[in-house]
């Protein structure tokens, strides 16, 4: 997640204080993962210094002054820019349930094993995320179907994976 | 709804499955020369929801037909409530299916000639309840499943997600102890299958109905309580 992208972007709807603007990303995007403030000052003061951003007012108060940032024109451009592009699909070539499949059967381990405890897992993961889908509202059960639908993803995998250990086995310790 | 008291069956005491509202011990089934169980088993509690998953033609249908006494094992034993069902005459067996199961299957499986408020109240009118009271049973269940607008039309004339959710409308009227759904939602879109597993989970939870649900999709399993997976025959819980 971009977080200086979303910062632009949020700041399009109107200046706004480096708290407001934290708040505001951390009650949309940040369910899990709020940003730390030391990130958004330093996100804010990248984006000032190349000119995606400016500082339309500072208020004086009993701490430092705070404050507020406005998108300029050049921001707004490079926020275009980046809700035009589409995302890197991630290709998961490289996984760690793959390495300690190949390892258990390279070490005559029972590698149905490596696979059904991660299943458990993932249903586990699942059981928790369809129960928060149940109490959530429609933002909440969004967030959660993207999650559910990766980890069903790597659930197929498992499966495929699952049925194909015999010839896996002769292949990895030909 | 009490268990109508078994003529025949013998009440099992001091066994593996006893505390288990069913439990299936150690079953085998074949069909011709194909072993579709290979001592499989499973125990559920009362209210409980389990999701039994597997790839297809793992014996996961096989295990849910042998579990509500549609299939007779070769070997194991099939014990419901105390009951080895085995060994109840196939009348018993014709009851309890009717009064203590109930079952939902992937395409519904509604009868087309009937309107599917006829399809929720057939279940108590074949127990012997009342038409009216039957008819004012199965309007109260499609407004829970959120379908009632469709009480007067045909099967044929309602989208998969309507039918379905009637389907689980008339699975649920008796109030049955043990649910058996067998891929509930594997003839739907995402939404609408989501929908159906909202609801039966949701309708089984407040009746403390059990639950037996097939199903090869990690999402749909993700409603219930736990998983048993089934593999060449053979059950592996987690």
């Amino acid at each position: 997640m971009s977080v200086s992208k979303t910062f632009l972007a949020l700041l399009e709807g109107g200046a706004s204080h480096g708290y407001d603007l934290k708040h505001e990303y951390d009650a949309r995007f940040g369910t899990d993962r709020p940003v730390a403030y030391g990130q958004v000052y330093a996100t804010l003061a990248r984006l000032l210094k190349s000119g995606l951003v400016t500082v339309d007012a500072v208020e004086a108060g009993e701490g430092p002054d705070r404050k507020r940032y406005a998108i300029t024109e050049a921001g707004v451009a490079d926020v275009e820019r980046w809700l035009g592009s589409p995302e890197a699909p991630e290709p998961y070539l490289q996984n760690v349930l793959y390495t300690k499949v190949v390892l258990a059967l390279l070490s005559g381990r029972p590698a149905i094993d490596v696979l059904d405890t991660q299943r458990a897992e993932h249903l586990r993961v699942m059981r928790e995320l369809t129960s928060r889908k149940a109490s959530g509202d429609l933002v909440d059960q969004l967030i959660c179907d993207h999650a559910l639908f990766h980890l069903e993803a790597d659930l197929r995998w498992l499966e495929l994976t699952a049925a194909r250990l015999d010839q896996l086995a002769e292949q990895v310790t030909r | 709804m009490s268990a109508p008291q078994a003529a025949t069956a013998t009440p099992v005491s001091g066994c593996p499955g006893e505390g288990n509202l069913i439990s299936c011990i150690n079953l085998t089934k074949g069909f011709g020369s194909t072993a579709a169980l290979d001592g499989a088993s499973l125990d559920l509690a009362a209210g409980e929801i389990v999701a039994v998953m597997g790839p297809s033609g793992s014996g996961k249908s096989t295990l849910l037909h042998c579990a509500a006494g549609i299939l007779v094992p070769d070997a194991g034993e099939v014990i419901f409530d105390g009951e080895q069902i085995g060994r109840m005459s196939d009348r018993r067996r014709s009851e309890l299916r009717r009064t203590e199961f109930g079952f939902v299957f992937q395409f519904g499986r509604l009868v087309p000639e009937l309107s599917c408020a006829e399809n929720v109240s057939l279940p108590l009118r074949l127990s012997g309840v009342g038409r009216v009271e039957a008819a004012r049973k199965a309007d109260e269940w499609l407004q829970r499943l959120e379908v009632q607008e469709v009480g007067r039309s045909l099967p044929g004339e309602v989208s998969g997600g309507q039918g379905q959710r009637v389907a689980v409308a008339r699975a649920l009227v008796t109030r049955p102890r043990v649910v058996f759904a067998d891929e509930p939602t594997g003839a739907l879109d995402s939404l609408s299958g989501e929908r159906v597993m909202q609801l039966l989970t949701a309708a089984a939870r407040d009746t403390a109905a059990a639950v037996v649900l097939v199903t090869h999709e990690p999402r749909v399993a993700a409603y219930a309580d736990r998983e048993v997976v089934v593999r060449d025959g053979k059950t592996r819980a987690n």
